[in-house]
């Protein structure tokens, strides 16, 4: 288990330089940040001599380079829009987005399996079809229209909650949104938002499933064998887990994708956030960490997934 | 279940309020939002309107602008011409910094020079200055290159800091990208304004404090306490949080949503004429266009060409249908407002697609030709909708546009290199006179000027102007030059950008055309 777990950094490594490249290559085309720095003012001189000075004129290879030397040393640069330290920068963000997604993960991994398992128990039922049929809304709704039509719903009609932003109470000098009621008010929307389309995907896929499982020959033994309907329920369910954790494994990362949309919406100050309005300004430092601590937790979360699934299923450990 | 839920209720009910903002309610409490946050504090970093208004509250200049945009005194409280190449000033006494330090002239000296320092975003408003003599602490003398007739209007976006506090912390200069690190004028600040900051969070919130010891408190008509700014990128949610009463006053309104604010009960719109013209610009001094299928030469070269582009423009059409009705026409390339602007200049001949193809036959082009638009998406209201329209109305003369619609950041490189044939662009004037216009896109060597016009009168003009004192001379060749880029028609003007402010009827609150909000002229109810 160890060897797997090194072997996973190893590739880690590898997967992180080539990201880096990647996003080096693209920002190439995202926009020259000269103009946003200097104002509509400027002269061509002023612009030559702070191109020199940002290093924005060497080859493409001796940047890259640049970057990955200063990356390993923890120096990430300074961000153009801001002129604050990027690292940070970024990880001041880093907080309201994991708040954000852990709170969207829990609410989508709970109702997700609890509306799955009960279509997959009682697939005849009118219910069950009608859950099923909202769920379609669920994935076919892009975030921006679902996240807009719950402020209007919540913060102007009903005026129960904030129509964005994030109040925090300071812990132990660590900003967070979970330990207050206006807090949690203002969390409720935007997590809800992000949640919506993955409780659709994981309720689907726990239902497609389970109903698989409970027509495969050892539940129909279990039944020969007179085990309770419910005790053979929860059979079937550890037997759906494996492929269910690595999936929704993704899809947390899909979260952290998706979030830059629902940040955007209710202005939650998160990485995804930062991220869009870096793009707005060609902001190439914050977007490369961005990027690369994307990647990290991407990589972190598959191999949690990995290492979950060599708990739950032991006939995974035997393999290699 | 039942007492779970009991106990859930309790706690939820008996947990501190969070968030960092608990004003004290007889206080006048100003909420507003915007789009973008400022970029940084330091006054002299960044020429950008969220950052200049965010400045412009806690710092103040010589000479600033009231909300209809005239020149009036702020720290300094009189000026004139001592010399032709010397303007005088004398200083307010008695002003404080914030951090309690005194006003003095030399506090003058240090911050024109900061704003003339490499890194300075203001070095043009100040690059005439020549030396600031000082004559005693509140008197000083600006001397100029060459004569300098609207040093005044200059000086209204330069910044004063304290040199003291600058220098202690490490200030001296703006910004330098090539030294990775911070500096300390970027988070914190100390000017002699209104208001005070008390807190800040890039992005999620900035409040200011008035400042009890502000000189100006009894010829400002503002009463507010505390003003409290959360920017707020999606223009809905900002509808939604003004709507739903969670901020007073919204700076950027988007134009769709304008009716149904003001048709909302204890909501107002106030719309004027923003000081910035939407225009396409031609290139017609290059041999030949790069994305052009007309080979060897420039269509864009001959004047007959030029007007029939314009003339093919339908900008009633793009005022109706794309802008709503939020825009006023243009026959300029400057606004209202600016200084040099008649609305005789701002008119245009009817719209004629007949006439604009005889004219295109005249010169060669009966069929017409092709040509690349480059525009940005994401600067202008409407921006990419506006080249889109426009396309639609010069395939009717036979110019076939390809549309090239991108982000602003791929966008303004290609102008200021000038590397485009065809071009949208929008341009506002902050010292609010025709030479601006005239330095950055009608001289030949105009740093934004990409349709490589370039007549010598012209030229002659606008280094003319810059040093003219005389006020009638100087409009009179103001007028010559106007009359001068009318007829040969280097650009395309499409309209004056309509501004809007959104508010709460509790609030009272002019609106002015450079689209900065001025909270000492603020009044809640």
């Amino acid at each position: 288990m160890v060897g797997a777990v090194l072997r996973r950094l190893l590739q880690s490594t590898l997967v992180l330089l080539v990201v880096s490249f990647i996003s080096f290559l693209v920002f190439r085309f995202v926009g020259d940040p000269v103009t946003g720095l200097l104002g509509q003012d400027s002269s061509q001189a002023d612009r030559l001599s702070i191109r020199r000075a940002l290093g924005l004129d060497d080859n493409f290879a001796v940047q890259f380079a640049r970057f990955v030397d200063h990356g390993i040393h923890g120096d990430f640069g300074l961000s153009y829009r801001l002129q604050e330290p990027v690292l940070p920068l970024v990880l001041s963000r880093l907080p309201a987005t994991l708040e954000l997604v852990l709170l969207s993960a829990v609410i989508a991994i709970v109702l997700g399996f609890a509306i799955g398992c009960y279509c997959a128990a009682h697939p005849n039922r009118v219910s069950a079809k009608l859950v099923l049929a909202a769920s379609l809304i669920g994935i076919s709704l892009p975030t921006f229209v679902l996240g807009l039509a719950l402020i209007y719903i919540f913060s102007v009609e009903l005026r129960w909650l904030p129509s964005s932003g994030r109040s925090v109470t300071e812990f132990a000098g660590y900003k967070t949104s979970l330990l207050s009621s206006s807090g949690w008010r203002s969390i409720i929307l935007p997590a809800f938002a992000l949640a919506l389309f993955q409780i659709s995907t994981i309720s689907r896929l726990v239902r497609s499933e389970m109903l698989s499982v409970m027509q495969s020959e050892y539940i129909r033994f279990a039944r020969a064998r007179g085990l309770s309907e419910s005790r053979i329920f929860v059979n079937a369910l550890r037997n759906i887990l494996v492929p269910t954790i690595n999936i929704v494994a993704v899809n947390i990362g899909g979260l952290i994708a998706y979030s830059v949309v629902t940040e955007t919406i209710f202005q939650w100050p998160g990485m995804g956030f930062l991220f869009i309005q870096s793009v707005d300004f060609a902001d190439i430092p914050v977007l490369s960490t961005y990027l690369v601590l994307i990647s990290c937790i991407f990589l972190l979360l598959n191999l949690v997934a990995d290492l979950l699934s060599m708990i739950i299923d032991p006939r995974l450990r035997l393999v290699r | 279940m039942k007492r779970f839920l009991v106990v859930t209720a309790a706690l939820i009910v008996s947990w501190p309020e969070g968030s960092a903002v608990n004003a004290d309610s007889s206080q006048n409490v100003l909420r507003w939002t915007s789009q973008g946050d400022a970029l940084t504090l330091d006054p002299h970093a960044q020429n950008e309107a969220p950052t200049i208004a965010m400045s412009g509250s806690i710092y103040e200049r010589l000479v600033n602008r009231d909300p209809a945009l005239n020149l009036i005194p702020e720290l300094a409280t009189e000026w004139k011409v001592v010399e032709p190449n010397t303007w005088q000033f004398q200083l307010r006494q008695g002003v404080k910094f914030h951090g309690g330090e005194d006003f003095t002239a030399d506090d003058v000296v240090f911050s024109i020079q900061r704003a003339k320092a490499e890194s300075s975003n203001f070095k043009e408003q100040v690059e005439s200055i020549a030396e600031v003599v000082v004559i005693d602490d509140y008197t000083i003398q600006i001397v100029t290159t060459g004569p300098n007739p609207i040093l005044p209007n200059e000086l209204t976006s330069v910044f004063i800091m304290d040199r003291g506090w600058s220098e202690t912390n490490g200030a001296n200069i703006p910004q330098d990208y090539s030294v990775n690190e911070e500096t300390f004028a970027v988070k914190h600040s100390n000017g002699t304004g209104p208001f005070i900051l008390e807190s800040r969070v890039v992005d999620e919130l900035t409040v200011l404090n008035a400042n009890p010891n502000w000189w100006g408190k009894a010829v400002r008509p503002g009463n507010i306490d505390r003003l409290e700014y959360r920017p707020i990128k999606n223009s809905a949610t900002r509808v939604a949080a003004l709507l739903a009463g969670e901020v007073d006053f919204v700076l950027d309104p988007p134009l769709q949503d304008l009716n149904r604010i003001d048709a909302t009960e204890s909501l107002s719109v106030q719309t004027v004429p923003q000081i910035r013209t939407i225009f396409f610009g031609m290139d017609m001094a290059s041999a030949e266009l790069r994305s052009s299928d007309v080979k060897g030469r420039n269509p864009f070269a001959d004047l007959r060409v030029r007007q029939a582009m314009n003339l093919a423009l339908d900008r009633e059409a793009i005022k109706a249908i794309i802008m709503d009705g939020m825009s006023f026409t243009a026959g300029i390339v400057t606004s209202p407002g600016v200084h040099g602007y008649t609305a005789e200049l701002d008119s245009n001949e009817p719209f004629g697609l007949e006439k604009a193809k005889t004219l295109l036959a005249e010169a060669g082009y009966p069929t017409g030709f092709s040509v690349r638009l480059d525009c940005p998406n994401d600067r202008y209201i409407n921006d990419a909708a506006i080249c889109e329209a426009a396309v639609a109305m010069y395939a009717k003369i036979g110019v076939n546009i390809s549309l090239e619609a991108v982000s602003k950041a791929l966008h303004f490189p290609k102008v200021q290199d000038k590397q485009t044939d065809f071009y949208l662009l929008g341009w506002g004037v902050p010292t609010l006179d025709s030479l601006y216009a005239f330095q950055y896109l009608l001289e030949g060597s105009g740093s934004w000027n990409a349709t490589g016009y370039n007549n010598d009168r012209v030229n002659e003009i606008t280094s003319l102007i810059s040093t003219e004192v005389d006020q009638m001379k100087r409009d009179t060749l103001i007028a010559e030059a106007w009359a001068i880029v009318k007829a040969e028609a280097p650009y395309i003007p499409i309209h004056h950008q309509v501004l809007a402010w959104a508010m709460s009827d509790r609030l009272t609150f002019p609106i002015a055309a450079d689209d900065i909000p001025r909270f000492a002229y603020a009044e809640l109810h």
